[in-house]
Formats: structure tokens, C-alpha cells, sequence
């Protein structure tokens, strides 16, 4: 009750002690919101406009509208195959990664096995690994087992890049699963696997969700197993735009348009789960 | 149930040698195990193996263009490594760079965060604009900065300074060459839009947390809001901002879309992810790109047990 009444109190008593201080803050905040969206704003105008619109100094933000960008983008070198690459490598990896996460968050969170501080410890250090040390074996393997060029093993390496991010969120989603239900499950003579379905899985649907958004994104977005791993066969949508480094001539808006349908997958999930990223991002740290 | 079933376990297990009890002890410690052992063995095998074997290569005398010359080379390709030149400045760029993207990310994220840490008008539109950068492939992001906002020509940023100049009349403006002229600064530039709103992220979130009585109690013994940041808001952030170094060091040290993509290593931009890829597929030499591994691994591993610390005095006050 007494804590109801205090904080409207506070808050108008707060306002009218800083109203111009407020209005002014809120302009701070408008301004740099539309700072950092600019550079994203000016990639979704030019991927609009025509090449010779695109290229002027100075900018010219009113010049009509076109598609003629993304035509070029879809009309020229073939993306669809990165496309449908970036896609499968992503799906198929958050889908292997999950298989493998919610068992082992199991073991180290509901029913922990000894040691199980010291397992997700090494689960994390894994990720402080640098990549690129282990590159090069990773590199001669595949070349050895014919396995170059090849998604199914950029599928395994995506794995293992987000295993450990996916233990720990899972971790701490299962966390929250309320003990007495697990205890209904138990004398019920659940096996495993039926906990795992009818239980588990439908209670932390969204902290699932969560950790496939991740994992999806970060798979999306990876660049450097990519380019050394693929060539034509399996090339991804990143290795794909990696074409355009050296680009010269009028092509800014076909870049453009490049970068924003090759982003749009991850602006349109990570839009839609704002919340989830927080959440994903410190690994089910920071609720 | 669980935290009360793992101290009678091992209880049970303390007491006189009952044989059948020991290996229904030991059974269920299998069963516990067993949902866990595919994830450890899939990571041991695709992300400690590789290493073992770097190791192994790192002594050996080995490069792809001589492909009969591959023997045991001892230290040697240690002592060219860090002798090189380049590979010693590409640890000190790796190290500037990480450094200024963390710390200048993380001090916007925390000023922004605190304006997004009040209700105004709009207050979630504006959210939604700072985030936009995070959601955006860091390829795409790096090739947008360096062809459409640093080009000298007919980027974003000389338009602007070509616009401001001629409204304002000052004759010609200045029409700099970022990627030639501050390489390193573009590299960091595009990183820091990109990080600025994961640091944001998870410091609001941190924000949010906040026991607002205390702040409260602070208010009526008439502190003011320079006092409640110092003392009250900076102290409960710390962890968040913590967790914001740690993660987000651990994603820039080993950054490569950004330094491929905008200066392809050049003017001294080459970090380290950088160079040993430079060294093993444009050089060849499998042993020196090894060695050049190992050390990264050892600097890692160094750094990493400082982190990991931190990370686990989170886990503690969590408490469970």
C-alpha cells in the first residue's frame, strides 16, 4: 500500500523539481537514437536509389525511390545459393546445438552431476579459445576427410561455436523450473526422455527460444569458418558479400541493397525479440 | 528435491563399503552423467583436439609450398614469431584495438542506458533505433561503413561535412580520407556502432534491476543525483559492466569481419585473428602459423583466467 502511493509521489515531485531538465534529456535521447540508426537509415535509402543518386557529395536524401539496386543484387552473381547456404548452416546448427544444450543443462542444473561448476566452466573457456588456433587443423581435416566446401561441416563447427552460450542460458532457464513439478513428473516414474518432452521443454519454450535466437544470429553472421572452409559449393551469404570489398565503380547501391537483404533475417528476429537478446547476449545472466 | 538428493548421495557414499550400494551409487551417477556426455564429448573432440594439434604442428618444419620438407623444426618457429615484426605489432594492434572499442562502447552504452532509463515519449522507438546496429551481419555493417559513410568522395560523412560547410558558409570543408588517413580509428568506429548497443543492453538491463527504495531512501536524506550515480547506481552496475567487458572482449579480440572487410589488414590494422589467417593461406607456412596459435592460445588463456573469475563471482551471487 505505502509503497503504491510513494512512487507516484516521487515521480511527480522528481518532474516538477526537473521539468526542463527532463524535456531536455528526452531531446538527448531522440537525438542519439537517430545518430545510431542513421548509418542503418542511410544503408536501407541508398540500397533505394539510383546508382548515380547513390554516389554525390553532397547526399542526396530526397532523389526518387527505385528497386534498381536490389534487381542488380538479384540479377547479377546468383545469391540465392549463399542464401539458402546461410540458412541452412543456421537452422541446422541451432537445431543440432539445442539437441545437445537442454540435455547437458539438464545434468548440470536440475539434476547436477559432481563437478558440474567445472564443466560449465570449461564449456565457457572453450569460447575464449580464439578461433583461429584452431583453424588450421580444423582446415587439414576437412581437407583430408574430402569435407571442404562442404555445409554439413560448417553445420558442426556452427555447433560448437554456440554449444557453450547455449548451456549457459539454458542453465539458468532451467533453473526456474519450479521444483514440485519435477517431483510430480518423478512419482510418476517419467523416464528421462518423457521429463525432457512433456516438462521441460513446454516450460522454458521461451527461454528455447531465446537461445535459438542466438545461436541463429551468431551463426548467420560468421564470416571467418565461412571463408576459409567454402568456396563456390557451399559459400554463405557473408563469404558471399566479401565479393564486394574491392569494388570500384557505381555499385553503392547494389552494396546496399546486398547488405540489407542479407540482414534482413536477423533485423526482423532480433526486432521481434528485443527482450530475448538481452537475455541470450549475457547468457541468461541478466533477466 | 534436487538440492536435497545431492548431499544424501554423497553422504551415502561416505558410509562402510556396502557393495551393492556402492554400485547403485554409481549407476545413477552414470545416469546423471549420461544426458551430459554428448555436448562434452562433441566439444572436446571439434574444439580441444584442433588445439592438440596445433601444438603439435607448431614444432614442426612445415609449409604447404614445400610439401617434402616437413620435419621437426624444435622452437624455431616460436623464435620467428616473436621476432617478426609484424606479428609483434599485430599483438599491440589487437590490444588497442579491443581495449578502445570495450572501454568506449561500454561508456555510451552506460550513457545511453541511463537516458533510456526514464520514461519519455517514445522512450521505446528510441530503444528499437539504438539497437538497430547490433542486428545488423557485421560484413554488411563494415561494407556500409567503408563505401557508403567513409568513402572520401561520396560518403555519408564528407557529404555531411560538404553540407554543414556550405550552409553554414565557410568555403570548402574538409574532405578527409578516413580509411587512408586514421585506418585504425575507421576499424574502431564501425566496431563501436556495432558494440555500443550490446553494452547498452545489458547495463539497462542492469538499470532495471535496481532496488528503487534504497534510491528512494537516498532522495529523502536529500543526496543528490551525482551522489545516488556515484554510491548507489555505479556500485550495483558493476557487475553488468563487468559482464559487458568480459563478453564483449571476448567477441573483439578475436574480430575479423571488421579488419578484412574495411582496411584488408593494411596500414597497420592487422590484428592477430588477422595475420595468422594471412599466414597460413597466403604464406603457407603451417608451423609458423601454428606457433603464432599457441602463444594466442597462452595470452588467452591468461586473460581468460582473470575473466573467468569474474564470471564466477557472478555465478556466486546468483546463488545457485
Amino acid at each position: 500500500m505505502t509503497t503504491i502511493t510513494a512512487a507516484p509521489a516521487r515521480r511527480a515531485r522528481r518532474s516538477a523539481r526537473t521539468g526542463h531538465g527532463a524535456s531536455l534529456l528526452t531531446l538527448l535521447a531522440w537525438a542519439v537514437g537517430l545518430l545510431f540508426v542513421a548509418p542503418a537509415a542511410w544503408m536501407v535509402l541508398t540500397s533505394l536509389h539510383s546508382e548515380s543518386a547513390a554516389a554525390t557529395n553532397p547526399p542526396s536524401l530526397g532523389a526518387p525511390l527505385t528497386l534498381q539496386g536490389y534487381q542488380e543484387f538479384f540479377g547479377g552473381q546468383n545469391p540465392w545459393p549463399p542464401l539458402i547456404n546461410s540458412a541452412m548452416a543456421s537452422v541446422f546448427s541451432t537445431v543440432l546445438v539445442l539437441l545437445l544444450a537442454i540435455p547437458a543443462a539438464y545434468a548440470l542444473s536440475i539434476k547436477p552431476v559432481r563437478k558440474a561448476r567445472d564443466v560449465l566452466f570449461f564449456f565457457l573457456s572453450t569460447k575464449m579459445l580464439p578461433v583461429v588456433a584452431g583453424l588450421l587443423p580444423i582446415y587439414l581435416v576437412a581437407q583430408r576427410l574430402g569435407a571442404l566446401d562442404n555445409i554439413n561441416f560448417l553445420v558442426l563447427l556452427y555447433a560448437s561455436m554456440n554449444l557453450p552460450i547455449a548451456v549457459w542460458m539454458m542453465r539458468s532457464f532451467l533453473a526456474e523450473v519450479p521444483v514440485e513439478v519435477l517431483e510430480a513428473a518423478a512419482i510418476d516414474g517419467a523416464s528421462l526422455f518423457t521429463v525432457m518432452r512433456r516438462v521441460i521443454v513446454p516450460l522454458t519454450s521461451p527461454g528455447i527460444a531465446a537461445t535459438a535466437l542466438i545461436c541463429f544470429i551468431f551463426s548467420w553472421n560468421e564470416l571467418l569458418f565461412a571463408r576459409v572452409l567454402t568456396g563456390v559449393v557451399a559459400g554463405t551469404a557473408p563469404v558471399f558479400l566479401t565479393g564486394f570489398v574491392t569494388s570500384q565503380g557505381l555499385f553503392l547501391a547494389k552494396v546496399c541493397a546486398a547488405a540489407v537483404a542479407i540482414s534482413l533475417p536477423v533485423l526482423v528476429a532480433g526486432f521481434a525479440a528485443q527482450d530475448k537478446l538481452v537475455q541470450g547476449l549475457s547468457l541468461g545472466a541478466v533477466k | 528435491m534436487n538440492a536435497v538428493s545431492v548431499p544424501d548421495r554423497t553422504r551415502s557414499r561416505q558410509r562402510p563399503p556396502d557393495r551393492s550400494a556402492v554400485a547403485v551409487a554409481r549407476a545413477s551417477a552414470w545416469a546423471r552423467r549420461l544426458p551430459l556426455l554428448p555436448a562434452l564429448v562433441f566439444m572436446i573432440v571439434v574444439t580441444q583436439l584442433p588445439f592438440v594439434v596445433t601444438l603439435g604442428i607448431s614444432f614442426m618444419r612445415w609449409n604447404a609450398l614445400y610439401p617434402d620438407d616437413i620435419g621437426f623444426a624444435g622452437v624455431s618457429n616460436f623464435v620467428t614469431v616473436l621476432t617478426d615484426p609484424a606479428l609483434r605489432s599485430s599483438v599491440w594492434t589487437t590490444i588497442v584495438l579491443t581495449v578502445t572499442v570495450v572501454l568506449v562502447s561500454l561508456v555510451l552504452g552506460l550513457a545511453i542506458a541511463l537516458l533510456l532509463d526514464r520514461s519519455f515519449r517514445g522512450r521505446g522507438i528510441v530503444r528499437t533505433m539504438v539497437i538497430a546496429p547490433f542486428l545488423i551481419v557485421p560484413v554488411a555493417s563494415a561494407l556500409v561503413w567503408k563505401h557508403a559513410l567513409l568513402n572520401p568522395e561520396y560518403g555519408l560523412i564528407n557529404g555531411v561535412l560538404t553540407w554543414l560547410w556550405s550552409v553554414l558558409g565557410l568555403g570548402p570543408a574538409p574532405q578527409p580520407d578516413w580509411v587512408s588517413d586514421l585506418p585504425l580509428v575507421s576499424v574502431e568506429a564501425a566496431l563501436i556502432w556495432q558494440w555500443t548497443p550490446f553494452m547498452m543492453l545489458i547495463l539497462l538491463a542492469g538499470l532495471t534491476s535496481r532496488p528503487l527504495d534504497v534510491v528512494e531512501a537516498a532522495t529523502v536524506d536529500g543526496a543528490g543525483s551525482w551522489a545516488i550515480f556515484r554510491y548507489l547506481t555505479l556500485p550495483h552496475l558493476r557487475r553488468y559492466l563487468e559482464l559487458g567487458a568480459l563478453l564483449g572482449s571476448i567477441y573483439i579480440v578475436q574480430n575479423f569481419d571488421a579488419v578484412f572487410t574495411i582496411t584488408s589488414g593494411g596500414l597497420g590494422t592487422a590484428n592477430l585473428p588477422y595475420t595468422i589467417y594471412q599466414t597460413f593461406f597466403a604464406a603457407h607456412d603451417y608451423g609458423q602459423a601454428s606457433a603464432a596459435g599457441v602463444i594466442v592460445v597462452i595470452a588467452t588463456i591468461v586473460i581468460a583466467n582473470f575473466a573467468l573469475r569474474t564470471v564466477s563471482s557472478l555465478l556466486k551471487e546468483e546463488g545457485r
